[in-house]
This record gives structure tokens, sequence and C-alpha cells, in this order.
């Protein structure tokens, strides 16, 4: 169910439409996150930050995107 | 008094208290209550950013720079989104150290001991520092231990529940039986608890609800300072041996009237 000339991807289980040839660095700077601060997962592997801009995302890629939030255990 | 260095994975710690990043009621009295723990390792939970409602402030902005940042797998209940989660908290800190936890049961949040073990074999295989939350179970921190655990880190009590050491022979078995840190995790609710662990020889004792939702979690991040100082003093003492009957501390000779 891709937009015409573009690709949807999902992102912490929410869907995004993306111009096509989007990378993971646009979905990060679409979103106003710092990527420093956080780590993705596409597909259910790590992508390295150094590879951010450089990772060319496919219609229906799945990305997990975390940070560090509060915790002790559970 | 000699020197009594705390090393874990080669990595030596000023304190021996290690403390969480969860509860408290704002950043800054968390801040404040790291400072005041003396604790120069925290640990942090890995989690979804909120696409939606994101606040402009992050953690890390306020934890303070000395202090070294241990990610943990917290709720993961299978090996394989504790291994995914580790992969991910070493991307976003850098760090390739990690407290892992697969947990079991939702009600006591006990650890799935197959599970844990199948993750510290595959992250120790990846090169992670591991070190793994566990039950208060001899045999599972040996087959930790052989398994490349860095360390082994056994609950006191249930998570969060305050209830102190409830095995106290549990924490004396693993101790003698491992080589690697011991670190009583969970189960802390007040000093004297975190004083005990220490003086039954534990190398460390790892805290978070216990100070954070103390009613001052300042002053109590104060004294469970205190209380593991306390208590690893007392162990490297040595305490006197428990007798049934009194014995005078003063001379008996020269009592007057007699």
């Amino acid at each position: 169910m891709s937009a015409p000339g573009g690709i949807q991807v999902t992102v912490n289980g929410e869907s995004l439409l993306l111009p096509a040839g989007s990378t993971v660095a646009d979905v990060l700077q679409q979103l106003s996150l710092d990527t420093r601060r956080v780590a993705v997962e596409v597909n259910l592997q790590v992508l390295p930050r150094a590879e951010h801009s450089a990772h060319r995302l496919d219609d229906g890629d799945q990305l997990e995107v975390v940070t560090f939030v509060g915790g002790g255990a559970c | 008094m000699g020197s009594d260095p705390f090393v874990i994975a080669g990595r030596e710690l000023r304190s021996r208290l290690i403390v969480g990043t969860g509860k408290y009621p704002s950043f800054q009295v968390m801040r404040e209550a790291h400072e005041a723990s003396g604790a120069d390792m925290v640990t942090v939970a890995v989690r979804r950013v909120d696409l939606k409602a994101r606040g402009p402030e992050n953690l890390l902005d306020h934890i303070d720079k000395s202090i070294f940042i241990l990610p943990n797998t917290a709720a993961c209940y299978t090996a394989d989104d504790a291994v995914r989660t580790a992969r991910l908290g070493r991307e976003a800190g850098l760090s390739h150290w990690v407290k892992l936890e697969v947990i079991g049961d939702e009600k006591t949040l006990y650890p799935d001991i197959e599970g844990l073990l199948a993750a510290t074999r595959a992250l120790v295989r990846e090169g992670f520092v591991v070190l793994p939350y566990t039950t208060d179970d001899v045999v599972a921190a040996k087959k930790l231990e052989d398994a490349g655990a860095a360390a082994v880190m056994p609950l006191g009590a249930p998570i969060g529940s305050g209830l102190g050491i409830q095995n106290r022979i549990s924490i004396l078995l693993i101790k003698e039986a491992v080589r690697v840190p011991v670190i009583v995790d969970a189960g802390v609710g007040t000093a004297s608890d975190a004083t005990v662990a220490m003086e039954l020889g534990a190398d460390g004792v790892l805290m978070n609800t216990a100070i954070a939702l103390a009613k001052e979690p300042v002053r109590m991040a104060g004294a469970m300072r205190k209380a593991v100082e306390a208590g690893r003093d007392a162990f490297l003492a040595g305490r006197i041996p428990r007798k049934m009957y009194a014995t005078a501390s003063s001379p008996l000779e020269g009592v007057i009237g007699r």
C-alpha cells in the first residue's frame, strides 16, 4: 500500500509515508530526533549510526527507534 | 586499612553501590540522589521513543558525565528480546555492558533462568560484558559464571518489594561458589538491608526503588551510601562469633564488696 512515488514504513508501530529514496537519517530528521541519543533497528537488525545517512529504506521496512529512559529493573 | 578495589570485568568502581534512574519524582531529585549515593555506575532502561508525546528533556542530560551508564534489558520476557535490547543499548550508548534481565513471571518478576542463560551465552559471544539479574540460586549462579557472565546479580527479594535479604544462606553460598563479583540486585527496602547484603560478603548492591520512592530520596541515597560502606567494613573487619550466653567485657577482678 505505498503512496504513488513514495514508500510506506513502520516506525515504532506507526505508519509513515516517505518519498522514495528516503534514508534512516531522513526519518530521524522528520521526527525531530537527536541522532546521538537514539538507536535504530531496521527489520530486527541494529543499524550503526554511521550508516543512517546512507541506508535507503524500502517499502514495508519496519523500524524501531529507541532511547534511554529511567529504570532500575523491569 | 588496605585498599579494597571493586572491579568488574577490568573496570574499577569507586562505589559498591549501583543505583537506578527510574521512579524519581523529578530529574532534579534523581541527580541530587545520585550525587548523595556516591554511585559511579547507574542503570537505565531502553525503550521506544514516544513519537507522539516527546518531552524536550532527555534522561541522559541529567546523569553526571562522570557516571558510567549501564543499559538494562528490563521488561524483556524472552532471550531474543533481551539480546535485541542489549544490542540497541550498545548502539545508543556505545557501551558493550548490559544488565541482563529475562523475566519469567509478571507477578514476582522472577528471572527465567533458561532464557537468562541462553541470552548470556549469546551476548558473551558478541563481546558484551554481561551482568545477569538472577535468582538467589547457587546452581544458576554457577551456570551463569560458566556461561561467561562478568558478575552475578542475585535478588535479595522480589524487585521493588523492599523486603530485604530473604535468604542470607543463599547469598553466602553464591559468594562461596563463584569467583566473579556478586552484586545483590533487588529487594532492598532500607539501609540495614544493604548493610546485611554487604556483611554477607556481597561485592556490591544495586537498588532503585528503595531510594527513588523514599519520602526523601536524597537523604535515603546518603543513608544507602553509608550502609554499604559500613557493611563492607564490617565484613572485612570480621565479626565476632555468636554465643549463647553473656561474656563480660569489664575485668572480673577488683569489684567492690566482694
